[in-house]
């Protein structure tokens, strides 16, 4: 791709946008369409472009294959410990209204939150699928 | 907290365990870690079946949000025991894996290969637990996607290919499965299971509900592994790592058969059953061609691992013949041997990987000799034997006893002939193992030890509970009378 001018300074100045895009959709799931999965999915698809474009090594450089294994189980971590946390606060698994004093305010910070878990782990799982193909052929370690 | 939540607490923490495996499992930490959280698992399962034989069955609402709007577990004397046998195999299974899985698996996979047995657990207890149509199938997927995974994981590179086979088939009975939930939610728009068997009942006949019947009957046989629909497990059990053959082959059919007879009685209830269809027939056909054909077929088998594959076959079909029979006798022998099939092909399969790791393989000419080398691994396995076949004072006979027992309530003579005659079967396919290690003369060239003594010690738990309930049958024939009294009498 070292040839290809156009397609490294759109994608360059494309990346940011898809990121930010997909952090609103993150964020904003609770209001409009959007959540977890579908924020996941555009955060890595953003992390792939760079890895197309620049090269496996550049983006193996951004975000070191250990990190992406550590950020799948950290998500996961995240959605069902706060079924944990509900259930120390005295309700149920994932009661979300015990997070907060106001029940709806609960609800919200629970949802908030568990969909933080599953973007995580669906970007993460995302590049760790991209890795694990396009690192094919190479000495494996892990 | 604990004892709120101990319905949520038997799924979750497995499922939590398994990120927190990766997150922070080095070397034997992942074991250490995966075996606390499966030991809790087994505290908690023993919990539920004491407060079920207690108070009688109870209910569990995920987030407080009642059913039938949220997702319910759902404890009753039938899943509180499928639960205790998951984890308590499960428990021993971790015990026998330290050294297997070092022996097995290359260091680095460790706690990966942790993480995935982690989840798997998760989703078996998950879908025994639950009282929520699609919420099984989540369980479903996520016990049989990391299944695939701890299945290809195998030293034998054919692993690979038998993972990839069993990710197909078990694919497309999960695919069904999901279609038969969904056309179930379009007739009657609800997921839950008990809410399921009170609307089902009003629609009389229904083609859309015929067609959900038959597609979750057909994707539960082939989970189950049911005649025809076999061809995935031979090749699974027999390239898995040890522990993992053992594992499923203890619990992941087993509740397959659990989720079938939730369907069955509880959902579509034993009217259903005997008056639209000659469905106990059909199934009592397959179950019969299964018993035979794969204890046949077990006999002729050179590698051990694969022989006891075959006849696990056989006793999926012993399993839906006492599901056949739609009578007290019949389920009571059918759940029961839920219990004690996994004991004694978790005791096979243990002293298989113990020989495995000693020797290095598992057909009939690695065996040769070894009731010396090994003794105390092939005593166990001679213990198993004899409970295949059948002989009193072990599971396998309590269990035959009530199929037959079962079999001449119905009248069925030739039935009874038959489940009988499969049993000498199983005397030629287990002579054959003993034959080869204790009477044949062992290769004189190299030295074999015994295995290290947890291995030894998870196979002989497992040796003494299969003598040990089938002398006294107080717990399993009570909590399974229970559960077959509940299925008989609920769903109308």
């Amino acid at each position: 791709m070292r040839e290809h001018l156009i397609l490294r300074l759109v994608s360059k100045f494309l990346i940011p946008f898809i990121i930010l895009f997909g952090l609103y959709v993150q964020f904003h799931g609770d209001f409009g369409p959007g959540g977890g999965f579908q924020a996941g999915v555009i955060i890595a698809a953003g992390c792939i472009l760079y890895g197309l474009v620049y090269g496996l090594e550049a983006l193996r450089q951004a975000i070191p294959q250990s990190i992406v294994i550590t950020l799948v189980a950290l998500g996961l971590t995240i959605y069902a410990g706060t079924g944990f946390v509900t259930m120390m606060l005295g309700g149920k698994y994932l009661d979300y209204q015990w997070l907060a004093h106001d029940p709806a305010h609960g609800h919200h910070y629970g949802i908030l939150i568990v969909e933080l878990g599953v973007g995580i782990t669906v970007a993460a799982t995302m590049l760790a699928i991209y890795y694990g193909f396009a690192g094919r052929g190479e000495p494996t370690d892990s | 907290m604990i004892s709120a939540n101990m319905a949520a607490l038997q799924v979750a923490v497995p499922l939590i365990g398994a990120p927190l495996c990766t997150l922070i499992g080095r070397g034997t930490r992942a074991w250490l870690f995966a075996t606390l959280v499966t030991w809790f698992a087994f505290a908690m399962s023993i919990g539920l079946l004491v407060e079920v034989m207690q108070n009688g069955a109870f209910s569990y609402y995920m987030g407080n949000w009642p059913a039938p709007w949220g997702i319910e577990y759902r404890v009753d004397h039938l899943s509180a025991f499928v639960l205790l046998f998951i984890t308590g195999i499960a428990s021993v299974v971790m015990l026998f894996a330290y050294n297997s899985v070092e022996n097995e698996i290359a260091a680095d996979k460790h706690r990966l290969f942790y993480t995935a047995y982690l989840l798997t657990l998760a989703g078996l207890l998950g879908m025994a637990i639950t009282g929520d149509a699609f919420n099984a199938f989540v369980f479903m997927e996520i016990s049989s996607l990391s299944g695939y995974v701890l299945i290809s994981l195998g030293r034998d590179r054919r692993a690979l290919f038998a993972s990839y086979q069993y990710l197909v088939l078990g694919t497309i009975g999960a695919t069904f499965f999901v279609i038969g939930i969904g056309l179930l939610y379009m007739a009657t728009g609800t997921l839950n299971l008990a809410d399921l068997a009170t609307r089902l009942p009003r629609l009389g006949e229904n083609f859309v509900v015929f067609a959900g019947f038959v597609f979750l009957m057909v994707g539960l046989s082939l989970k189950v592994a049911l005649f025809p629909l076999h061809l995935w497990l031979p090749n699974a059990y027999t390239y898995a790592p040890s522990m993992v053959s053992a594992l499923l082959a203890a619990s992941a059919t087993k509740v397959g058969v659990y989720l079938f007879l939730r369907f069955l009685f509880d959902v579509f209830g034993i009217r259903f059953i005997i008056d639209t269809w000659p469905l106990a027939e059909i199934f009592m056909a397959l179950a019969i061609i299964a018993a035979v054909m794969g204890s046949l077929v077990a006999i002729t088998q050179i590698n051990v691992k694969r022989l006891l594959a075959y006849s696990s076959i056989a006793q999926i079909g012993y399993i839906v013949l006492g599901i056949s029979f739609v009578n007290l006798t019949g389920l009571t022998g059918a759940v029961v041997h839920l219990f004690n099939h996994a004991l004694m092909k978790g005791v096979m399969f243990l002293a298989i990987g113990s020989v495995l790791m000693r020797v290095g393989g598992t057909r009939f000419v690695h065996i040769r000799g070894l009731g010396k080398r090994m003794p105390m691994t092939m005593a166990a396995f001679v213990i198993a034997g004899l409970s295949m076949i059948g002989v009193p004072g072990t599971v396998g006979f309590v269990s035959k006893w009530y199929l037959v027992l079962a079999a001449i309530e119905r009248g069925l003579w030739p039935v009874a002939i038959i489940v009988m005659a499969t049993s000498l079967m199983a005397v030629v396919y287990v002579w054959r193992v003993v034959e080869a290690a204790y009477f044949a003369e062992p290769e004189a060239n190299h030295e074999i030890a015994e295995a290290p003594w947890p291995m030894v010690t998870a196979t002989w738990i497992l040796a003494i509970a299969c003598i040990l309930f089938g002398l006294t049958t107080d717990l399993t024939i009570g909590v399974a009378q229970s559960a077959a009294v509940m299925l008989l009498g609920g769903g109308q």
